[in-house]
């Protein structure tokens, strides 16, 4: 009994100042933020990504310049819109937009975004369950599966789940630390892994490589049954694979510990070291292992062992922080709970939604999917900063006047995203005009509130 | 200790990228690459956390 109460009360004492402004003393140095932003940008569904452009039979040009644009395009929006309200507000999402959306739809919001990172760190615990069930000879999953496809995958699953769940409850500074001892020596598993299949590719010196990249690797032929992907998929989805995090201000709740806005630019480790670097290495171990997709074995081919501890450390570094989001976006949906019982059940949700293949195995338009879903409420947030008080209308109108639901939000984040839905344009490029348009909607319909508000308070 | 714990990491990382080039130049057989990327990583994760600050 004396031991359960100390329990819940260093599990209480893990309160990381979520409801308050993030005080000074919590400020992280510039090197805390390359070891977050680089570990989970390395992340195990990295080992997928890659495999994933080749099966869709992107052509070796269109892979590099399409990473080069789309992942400086997503540094930049870091840097510059998430960055700038992050430490001026010190706030998480959350919080903010429960000033700005108030509390009713804040909640409902919370929800949503929980979810979808459950979902997003569902596909990290599926990568993770690759490497560990391949020295028990477990069915891996395939590019077409989307049930569990053995009892096997359910059981390892279940494992990592529970343990992943375990460690996000400990905390973020602690796996904040791990991530930042992991990401050097994960980077360099991704190149070695690379460099050591090159032979098996029939690349035996550097001018190979171009000629295998084309012919071998990216050859711009998609597997039997994928769409081809283009310059412009490439491009828009290393910009936008990170949306909810960058233009959809989720990492307001990471960056609102920077000690000054640049602190956003930092986002360029975990996208060229991380992202560029990692999916090129998994794409050449993808046609090393002649078409396998599973991140286990794939990474085993290349760096034996160390590749199946590098998939599960890889895969544990991104799931954490990500159960961590969802834990703080419950919180306030649940404000009588600690958050140690919210980050329980999220990994609860998280574990199951695992079991699916299809959540890894359609990773890229999950990815764009969760994004365009959560990236409207990013653009309110945006637009209440920085556009209405420049527009002489008031910010935060929801905390000023004490209202429960912000229609002008609700309307922004509804109809931007119905629109983006029946929009005659694939996917991945659904995202851009739809962030102008929750821009647009926000801006229009807070005049015109404040506008009634005022008559109606004059009469 | 802090140094010999530094120069063990790097000893780690290196005993992780270095065989690959071997095995790329035909020096190395793949078997003993993924030995030595073992070593290394046991290496890296007992030295790094010792001289890697907190904060």
């Amino acid at each position: 009994m004396a031991a359960d109460h100390t329990l819940t009360q260093k599990l209480d004492a893990l309160n990381e100042f979520d409801r308050e402004p993030a005080p000074e003393s919590s400020f992280q140095g510039l090197g805390n933020f390359l070891g977050v932003y680089s570990g989970e940008h390395v992340a195990g569904t990295e080992y997928i990504i890659g495999p994933l452009f080749v099966a869709h039979g992107v052509t070796m040009a269109d892979f590099f310049l399409g990473l080069l644009l789309g992942n400086l395009l997503a540094v930049l929006c870091w840097a510059f819109v998430t960055a700038p309200i992050a430490v001026r507000t010190r706030l998480t999402l959350y919080w903010q937009l429960r000033r700005t959306a108030g509390p009713w739809l804040t909640a409902f919001y919370s929800i949503v975004n929980a979810l979808m990172f459950c979902f997003l760190a569902g596909s990290m615990i599926s990568v993770s369950a690759t490497a560990i069930g391949l020295p028990f000879h477990m069915t891996m999953p395939r590019l077409e599966d989307t049930l569990p496809n053995s009892a096997g995958w359910v059981v390892v699953v279940l494992l990592v789940g529970a343990a992943f769940t375990a460690l996000a409850i400990l905390g973020f500074e602690k796996l904040a630390h791990f991530g930042k001892v992991a990401s050097p020596w994960m980077i360099l598993v991704f190149a070695a892994a690379a460099i050591a299949v090159l032979p098996t590719l029939g690349v035996s010196s550097v001018h190979d490589m171009i000629r295998v990249g084309n012919e071998k690797i990216w050859t711009g032929t998609p597997f039997p049954g994928q769409v081809r992907y283009t310059f412009w998929h490439v491009t828009f989805f290393a910009w936008f694979c990170n949306l909810a995090m960058h233009l959809g201000m989720a990492d307001l709740s990471i960056l609102r510990f920077a000690r000054k806005w640049y602190y956003g630019f930092t986002t360029a480790a975990g996208m060229f070291f991380g992202h560029f670097l990692a999916w090129t290495a998994s794409s050449i171990l993808c046609a090393a292992a002649a078409g396998n997709v599973a991140p286990g074995p794939i990474a085993y081919l290349g760096a034996g062992i160390a590749g199946i501890v590098s998939v599960v450390i890889a895969g544990w570094t991104t799931a954490n922080p990500t159960l961590y989001r969802a834990g703080l976006a419950l919180q306030v949906a649940t404000p009588n709970w600690k958050r140690w019982k919210v980050t329980l059940w999220a990994g609860v949700v998280t574990t199951i939604a695992a079991l699916f293949p299809a959540l890894m195995m359609k990773l890229l338009n999950f990815v764009a999917i969760y994004g365009l879903i959560l990236m409207p409420m990013g653009a309110v947030l945006f637009a209440d900063f920085w556009l209405l008080p420049r527009m002489g209308l008031s910010d935060r109108y929801a905390e000023r006047k004490g209202i429960m639901f912000s229609w002008p939000a609700f309307l922004a984040w509804g109809v931007s995203l119905g629109v983006c839905l029946v929009l005659p344009i694939e996917l991945f490029f659904k995202a851009l005009p739809g962030w102008f348009l929750a821009v647009l909607i926000f801006v229009v319909l807070s005049a015109v509130q404040q506008r009634l508000q005022a008559k109606g308070a004059r009469s | 200790m802090k140094k010999m714990m530094i120069a063990g990491s790097v000893a780690g990382l290196g005993l992780t990228i270095v065989p690959a080039f071997l095995v790329f130049t035909g020096v190395l057989s793949w078997q003993v690459h993924a030995h030595l990327m073992t070593a290394g990583m046991i290496l890296w994760f007992i030295t790094a956390p010792y001289w890697m600050k907190k904060n």
